[in-house]
C-alpha cells in the first residue's frame, strides 16, 4: 500500500457513494426534471472519480503509467457527453409535455413559446386576407 | 471572427487528431507513432472544412493558458454542485423550488454557446432546457426570490449574474 | 481486497435503485433517465474490472460502451421529441 493506491481507493469510495446518492435522488424527488438535475450531476462526478480513482490505484499498485491517460480519456469521453444526454432528455421531457411539479415557481420557456407562435400566427392570417 | 486559411485549419486538424491519437494508444512505440501521424495526415484532409473554423488561432498561448485555468475553477464548481445536490436530496424536508428561468450571454461563437450549455448543465442546481440566439433557458432547481419578480429585465438580470456570469470571463477568452 | 467489496456493493445498491425506478417510472422519459444513470455506472463498473483482471484493453471496451449507450440515448431522445 502506498500513496498513490490510498488516494485512488479514495477517490473511487468517494465516485460510487456519488453513484448511490444519484440514484437516491432518482428515487426521492418528485418529478422527471428534479430527478433529472439530482442524477446527472452526481453521477458524472462519480464517474470521474471511480474512474481516474481507478487510474491511481493501478499505477500506485505497479501497473504502467498508461493506465492513468486511458482512464482520464474515458473520464473526459463522459464529462462530455453526459450533459448534452441530458440536455436532449430534458428537452424531449418538456416537447412531450410532461408537467412541471405542483410546487413549481416560475416557467419562462412556456412564454417564450407562446411569444413566438404568436409572432407567427399574425403573418399568416395577414397572408391569408 | 473571420475564417482562417485553409492550411492553418488543416495542420490545426492534424494536431488535434495526432494528440487524441497519441492519448488513445497511450505508447510511444516509433511505429505507432508513425502509423498515427499518417493517419491522421489522412483525416485531417478530410474532415477539416466541418472540424474547425479558427486554425491554428486555437493555440494562441493566452487561450491555452486559460483553458489549463479553466479545468481546477470548472472542477471545483461541480464539486460545490454534488455537495448541494447531496444536501437536498438527503435533506428530510427536500428543500427544492424549481422553476425555468431565462438567461442571456455574452459569447458568440457556437462553440462557446455549446461548451457554456455544458458547463451549466454540471454546476450548481442547473440544467440547460434549450439555446435560442442568445438566450438560455435553464432549470433551476432552487429560484431565488429576488429572480420572482415581474419585471422581464429584471429577472434576466438576476438570473445571468448567477447562472451565466461566473463562467464567460473564462469562456469568453477561450471561444471568443 | 476488503475495499473492492465496499464499492461493488454500494455499486449494486444503486443499480437497484435506478432499476426500481426503470419498472415503476410513471413516463418514458422517467425510465429513460434511470437507464441513463445505469450505463453511467456501468461504464465505471467495467474500469473498475479492468482493474481487477489487471488487463489494460478492458478500459477500452469500457470506452466504446460508453459510445454507444451515448448514441443510444441521444436517439430514443430525438424520437421521443419527434425530430429524428
Amino acid at each position: 500500500m502506498n500513496a498513490l493506491s490510498i488516494t485512488g481507493e479514495v477517490l473511487v469510495f468517494i465516485g460510487t457513494f456519488f453513484y448511490f446518492l444519484s440514484t437516491l435522488g432518482l428515487i426521492r424527488m418528485p418529478d422527471v426534471y428534479n430527478r433529472m438535475q439530482t442524477s446527472t450531476k452526481s453521477a458524472t462526478l462519480g464517474s470521474l472519480g471511480v474512474i481516474i480513482g481507478t487510474g491511481l490505484w493501478a499505477v500506485g499498485k505497479g501497473y504502467s503509467p498508461a493506465w492513468i491517460v486511458q482512464t482520464v480519456i474515458v473520464a473526459t469521453f463522459l464529462l462530455l457527453t453526459n450533459p448534452i444526454s441530458a440536455h436532449t432528455l430534458i428537452r424531449a421531457a418538456y416537447k412531450t409535455g410532461i408537467p412541471m411539479w405542483a410546487g413549481s415557481v416560475v416557467d419562462k420557456y412556456d412564454e417564450h413559446l407562446k411569444a413566438k407562435a404568436q409572432a407567427e400566427e399574425p403573418e399568416e392570417e395577414g397572408d391569408e386576407e | 471572427m473571420g475564417e482562417a486559411s485553409k492550411l492553418s485549419r488543416y495542420l490545426y486538424t492534424v494536431i488535434v487528431l495526432f494528440v487524441i491519437w497519441i492519448m488513445l494508444t497511450a505508447s510511444l512505440d516509433p511505429q505507432e507513432l508513425e502509423f498515427g501521424f499518417i493517419a491522421s495526415l489522412i483525416i485531417a484532409a478530410f474532415t477539416y472544412p466541418i472540424f474547425t473554423t479558427a486554425g491554428l488561432s486555437n493555440l494562441h498561448p493566452k487561450k491555452v493558458a486559460y483553458a489549463i485555468a479553466y479545468i481546477p475553477y470548472f472542477l471545483w464548481a461541480m464539486i460545490v454542485a454534488n455537495l448541494d445536490v447531496a444536501y437536498r436530496v438527503l435533506h428530510p424536508k427536500r428543500p427544492i423550488r424549481p422553476g425555468i428561468v431565462k438567461c442571456r450571454t455574452v459569447l458568440r461563437t457556437d462553440t462557446g454557446k455549446l461548451s457554456l450549455a455544458n458547463s451549466i448543465t454540471l454546476t450548481p442546481g442547473t440544467i440547460t432546457l434549450d439555446v435560442d440566439g442568445d438566450e438560455y433557458f435553464v432549470h433551476w432547481i432552487w429560484v431565488p426570490d429576488e429572480a420572482l419578480t415581474d419585471n422581464e429585465e429584471e429577472h434576466v438580470k438576476v438570473s445571468s449574474a448567477n447562472i451565466t456570469k461566473p463562467f464567460e470571463k473564462f469562456l469568453k477568452v477561450i471561444f471568443g | 481486497m476488503i475495499g473492492l467489496a465496499v464499492y461493488l456493493s454500494l455499486i449494486a445498491i444503486a443499480t437497484l435503485l435506478s432499476t426500481y425506478r426503470v419498472f415503476r417510472g410513471p413516463t418514458t422519459i422517467d425510465r429513460l433517465v434511470a437507464v441513463d444513470i445505469m450505463t453511467t455506472i456501468t461504464t465505471g463498473l467495467m474500469v473498475l474490472f479492468a482493474l481487477y483482471y489487471g488487463r489494460m484493453i478492458y478500459i477500452s471496451v469500457a470506452l466504446v460502451y460508453a459510445i454507444l449507450a451515448f448514441g443510444g440515448v441521444i436517439a430514443f431522445a430525438r424520437y421521443l421529441e419527434g425530430g429524428l
